[in-house]
Parts: C-alpha cells; structure tokens; sequence
C-alpha cells in the first residue's frame, strides 16, 4: 500500500500537538488562580491524554478518557462551580509565607518529577518477545467477562453505592419551602 | 532522548509531570475544588503510566486497558461523592476554603 505523502510530519505534528496540550492543561489546572479555569486546564489535559492513548495503540481508552472526564467529571465539577461559589479569596497570608510555601510545594514536585524521570529513562526496560493478543476491544470484553468478571461487577456495585451516597449527603439538610 | 511516538520515555517522562503538578496544586490550591482538580491529575498520571507500560512492557496488552477503564470508573465514583459532601459543606459554612473548614482543629 502506497503511504499518504508526508504523512510521518503529519503524526509527529498530531502528536506534538497532544502532548502540548496535556502539559498546557496540567498546568493550566494546577496554577489559574480562578477555579473555572482551572476546569478548563483539566479538560484541556483530558483531550490530551486521549490523543496519547490513541497513539498508545487504545483507541476505546482514548473514547472513554473524553467521554467520562470531560463529557461527566469535568460537567459535575462545573456544577459545583455555579453551586458554591469557590472563587479563592485574595490571600491573607504575608508574601514572605506565601514564597516560603510557594517554593516548597515546588521543590516537592520538582523532587518527584525529576526523581521519577530519571528513573523511567534510565531504567533498562524488558521487552517482551511476544504479544498473547492484540489488545483489542475484543479481547478486552472477553477478559471483562472471564478473567475479569468479579472485579467488573464489584465496580458496577461501587458505582451505585457512590450514586446513592451522593444524594444522601447533597440531600441531608434540606427543608421543604 | 528522541521525541517519537513509539518510545516509551516521552510518556514516561510525562507521566511523571502530570504527578508533579497534581502534587504542587494538592500543596497550593486553598480550596476543596481545585484540590480535587488536582486529585484527578494524580489518576491521570497513574493511567499514562499504565496504558504506557502495556503497549511496550506486557505480553497481554488487553490487561493495562481494563485496568486503567476501572481507574476511570473509580475516579468518578470518587468525583461524586466528593462534590457532593463539598456541596454540604458549602450549606453549613458558606464557603469552600481549607482554611475555613477548622472546627476540629485542637
């Protein structure tokens, strides 16, 4: 089969954009000052994420990566948004305590990350000689429905225990008008 | 390090930014919601970590999917309920703030 001209530029091109994306909406999610934004950043950083899933060679991840964290989580935390008014009030803390915490937050993750880096390119990773299936959605509803059956049932329990928990708590404490 | 799509390091090494950020909005954010924005950084980066490893690392690839699909069913089981104890905080001290939430503190 004959390849699309260009088309090694027009994935790298893809993929950079992807991974701009996620580190732009990361950052974007952890430093705006207004909350909104931040939700943004996070769903910015998902569509991100689900390009790289699909270069990962997981197309249904990268579906169900903008489906429940942009279509449902990032929706329910702008629900909460308009419902309590979180917009972070001016700091009260003095700028010299502001700068001590500010640089220590970032020494702690500067730590982490470039710990954590280092050792996922340092470390001399084992390749397998080869693959038992394809990974596709095939072979992942047959593993859902063998091997992985119990888990899958006991995910759907929690889920509807953590709907029924979350209208009891919203709902304890209101009055009828 | 060459910027390809078909390494592991450019995943690998963003991976570990998504949990650095999580870490230092966990650190800054001053209120329940951006803590939990934060919170869902920290899941993202275990999930690229894990979708990384099982394109390049494992001999079943269907494994790391089906476990990441499971982080993503917890992560909004977590989200929920989250927001919904935010939102009764909210009704009994009109306001989100960590700082304000201290009727524990000794």
């Amino acid at each position: 089969m004959k390849e699309f001209p260009g088309s090694e530029y027009v994935i790298g091109f893809l993929f950079a954009i992807a991974v701009l994306a996620t580190i732009a909406g990361a950052s974007l999610a952890a430093l705006a000052t207004r909350i909104i934004r931040g939700v943004c950043g996070l769903a910015l950083c998902c569509f991100g994420l689900a390009g790289l899933y699909y270069f990962l060679h997981a197309p249904f991840l990268s579906l169900m990566e903008i489906l429940i964290y942009v279509g449902a989580i990032c929706v329910t935390i702008i629900f909460a948004v308009m419902l309590a008014e979180p917009d972070e009030a001016p700091s009260r803390e003095s700028r010299r305590a502001a700068l001590g915490w500010g640089g220590l937050a970032l020494a702690i993750s500067g730590a982490v990350f470039w710990g954590i880096a280092r050792l996922g390119m340092n470390h001399a990773w084992l390749k397998p000689e080869a693959k038992a299936n394809a990974g596709s959605v095939k072979d992942m509803g047959v593993a859902l429905l063998t091997t992985y059956s119990f888990a899958f049932e006991l995910i759907s329990l929690v889920l509807l225990v953590a709907i029924l928990g979350a209208l009891v708590i919203a709902r304890y404490g209101r009055t009828k008008p | 390090m060459s910027f390809s799509h078909d390494r592991p390091e450019v995943y690998l090494v963003l991976a570990a930014f998504l949990l650095a950020t999580g870490i230092y909005g966990l650190v800054r954010r001053r209120t329940l919601i951006g803590m939990l924005i934060a919170g869902e950084l920290i899941f993202s980066a275990a999930s690229l970590n894990f979708v990384t490893m099982n394109r390049f690392f494992v001999t079943d690839p269907a494994v790391g999917q089906i476990f990441v699909l499971f982080i993503m069913a917890l992560a909004a089981a977590e989200v929920s309920i989250a927001l919904s104890i935010i939102i009764a905080v909210y009704r009994n001290y009109r306001s989100i703030g960590s700082k304000e939430l201290s009727e524990l503190n000794g």
